[in-house]
């Protein structure tokens, strides 16, 4: 059965329609290589039942003949999307025993096409962390150790447990979220490809909201064509959501592998940053040289205002977060702890309800926004914003697309950033494309001289997903798969 | 820029976030951290820039101003820790 889960979204895709194996055949295979790898703690709720009557379906369909594009296929779904009826918690304490009574927009839409569920995906809490060690949940283990050392390393977040159970193969793919870097870099940390797409490209509807400007889901995968086939179904224009732009949904998958001869590449040398590790400097050149290899052009850009979208982003989100996380009084729903009166009620429940990192970053936002600091640090850090975003909006005139690293290290153990801004410092080649509302894929490119993961990542034009699935298959083409050997 | 530990136990009520007395110094030390991180962007000259309002240039989506859900209380109140009769219960706040 194991290999039934070694098989890529396409490669299944194809197996289901030929009779090759069965819905429900795939299902299972996957529900037993989740319940062996449940020291990886990827998943914090695992819903078989509900995977087993969702194969059975599927084989329905396929038997008839009126397979949908992703009928049959195993997924997991971060715990920040609504699911209805199952654990959703943003893998928080404050909501507490929540389960929705609607389904978020985005896994609606997978289920419309046949996916099915295998269960809830650990993440960093509320989606604010780099590491997911910020889960109520507990850590994620990364599938992937460093040469010849058995020690434990984190997979990156906020999608955590996204990344880690694609790369470890117990999920054909997942879904994620990415408010700063939650996609790519986990992405980046497992071997895997993460896309966050355009603002505005998938629904936040039934999306438990962090930072509202910033939020975008967008799928974690095996390979570019699988990420293709995930964000094509994940994508749609949603009335529930206002921010949800009217463009149709192009098919991404026929992107993939078309030849990048021609392509103008921008390498931001902004990116070049004091205390960058050699071997990241040199996986990027590496990258341009096999995108030129194949015909591109390549060109020295300037983004100059880069340095200061780290910063920014650290003003805007944690006061969008400390607005939207408002609503986690004890009254409507999670956690309610007692107190002398309905303030003192408020207060406890918090306070008891969320972690360390979260009351930080709320604290920081109610701050930026109180009396007296608002335009001092708000607008200004709004302003900064519109620079950044100027920035990209002339390099498009010189480029097509912008190649840096994905991250600037490859992944740490858990406990060895304890330091805040340390551990914000691993989305300073990401934040940007959030400030920017840019699409953004992470593409892994190498090993480091450890034997770790190392990604890439290329970010377009608005609403040009098309241009990132072409450049990151040429990139993968180039630099081959990264699989994680099982040890667990 | 510096937070005294008065102003974080302020910031902390406009928050409603407990914060116990023991924890105040700790607290007021990590935002300094982050805030004098955060205090280069004074140096960026932003005269004469707008502030961003949104990152896609479209056009505020206007809808029809009609129902077009509810009549479900109880699902509303489903998953509040105290509810009756459809209602949402708090600690009595009128005397």
């Amino acid at each position: 059965m194991s290999a039934l889960t070694s098989l890529t979204i396409a490669a299944a895709r194809d197996g289901l329609r030929k009779k090759s194996f069965s819905a429900l055949e795939l299902t299972n295979a996957y529900l037993a290589a989740m319940e062996k790898a449940r020291g990886l703690n990827a998943y914090v709720v695992e819903t078989p039942d509900k995977a087993r009557a969702m194969a059975s379906a599927s084989d329905q369909r396929l038997a008839r003949g009126e397979a949908r594009p992703l009928e049959g296929i195993p997924l997991g779904i971060k715990d920040l999307f609504a699911t209805e009826g199952v654990h959703t918690q943003a893998c928080s304490h404050v909501l507490s025993g929540f389960k929705p009574p609607y389904e978020s927009t985005v896994s609606a839409n997978l289920w419309r096409d046949g996916a099915v569920m295998l269960g809830k995906l650990n993440m960093d809490e509320f989606a604010m962390g780099s590491s997911n060690e910020t889960s109520y949940y507990g850590n994620v283990i990364n599938p992937w150790k460093r040469r010849n050392s058995n020690a434990a390393l984190v997979p990156g977040g906020s999608s955590g447990g996204s990344a880690a159970a694609v790369a470890a193969h117990i999920c054909a793919a997942a879904t994620a979220t990415d408010t700063g870097g939650s996609i790519r870099q986990p992405a980046a940390f497992t071997g895997t490809v993460g896309i966050k797409p355009t603002y505005g490209r998938c629904s936040r509807w039934g999306i438990v909201a962090f930072a509202s400007s910033l939020d975008q889901a967008g799928p974690i995968a095996r390979d570019v064509r699988d990420a293709a086939i995930m964000l094509k179904s994940m994508a749609s224009v949603d009335p529930r959501d206002t921010t949800s732009v009217d463009m149709p949904v192009p098919d991404y998958e026929a992107a993939v592998g078309r030849p990048v001869k021609g392509l103008r590449v921008g390498l931001p040398r902004e990116y070049r940053v004091d205390g960058m590790p050699v071997e990241i400097d040199a996986l990027w050149q590496k990258g341009a040289q096999w995108l030129k290899e194949q015909g591109a052009e390549v060109v020295e850009i300037s983004l100059p205002h880069t340095k200061y979208a780290l910063p920014a982003y650290y003003i805007v989100a944690p006061a969008e977060a400390s607005s939207n996380l408002a609503r986690y009084d004890g009254v409507r729903y999670g956690l309610r702890v007692p107190g002398d009166d309905i303030v003192d009620m408020y207060e406890n429940s918090r306070a008891a309800g969320f972690g360390r990192e979260v009351q930080r970053r709320i604290l920081i936002g109610t701050y930026v926004l109180s009396a007296g600091y608002y335009d001092a640090h708000y607008v200004r850090a709004q302003k900064v914003r519109t620079l950044i975003k100027r920035d990209f909006d002339q390099a498009w005139d010189k480029v097509d697309v912008v190649l840096t690293p994905a991250t600037p290290s490859p992944t740490f153990a858990p406990g060895e950033i304890t330091d805040p801004v340390q551990m914000y410092l691993n989305d300073i080649f990401t934040v940007t494309v959030n400030m920017a509302g840019l699409p953004g894929i992470a593409v892994p490119a190498g090993l480091s001289s450890d034997g770790l993961p190392l990604g890439l990542q290329l970010v377009g034009k608005p609403f040009d997903e098309e241009t990132l699935f072409r450049a990151a298959s040429a990139i993968e083409q180039s630099a081959g798969h990264y699989v994680a050997t099982p040890w667990w | 820029m510096s937070v005294d530990q008065a102003t974080v136990k302020r910031v902390a009520r406009l928050a409603r976030l407990k914060v116990k007395d023991e924890d105040v110094p700790r607290l007021a030390g990590e935002l300094n951290a982050i805030l004098g991180w955060i205090e280069q962007l004074n140096e960026v000259e932003v005269s004469g820039v707008e502030p961003l309002t949104s990152v896609v240039t479209m056009k505020m989506k206007m809808r029809q101003d009609v129902v077009t859900d509810g009549n479900c209380p109880s699902k509303i109140v489903a998953n509040a820790p105290a509810q009756e009769d459809d209602f949402f219960m708090v600690p009595k706040v009128v005397e």
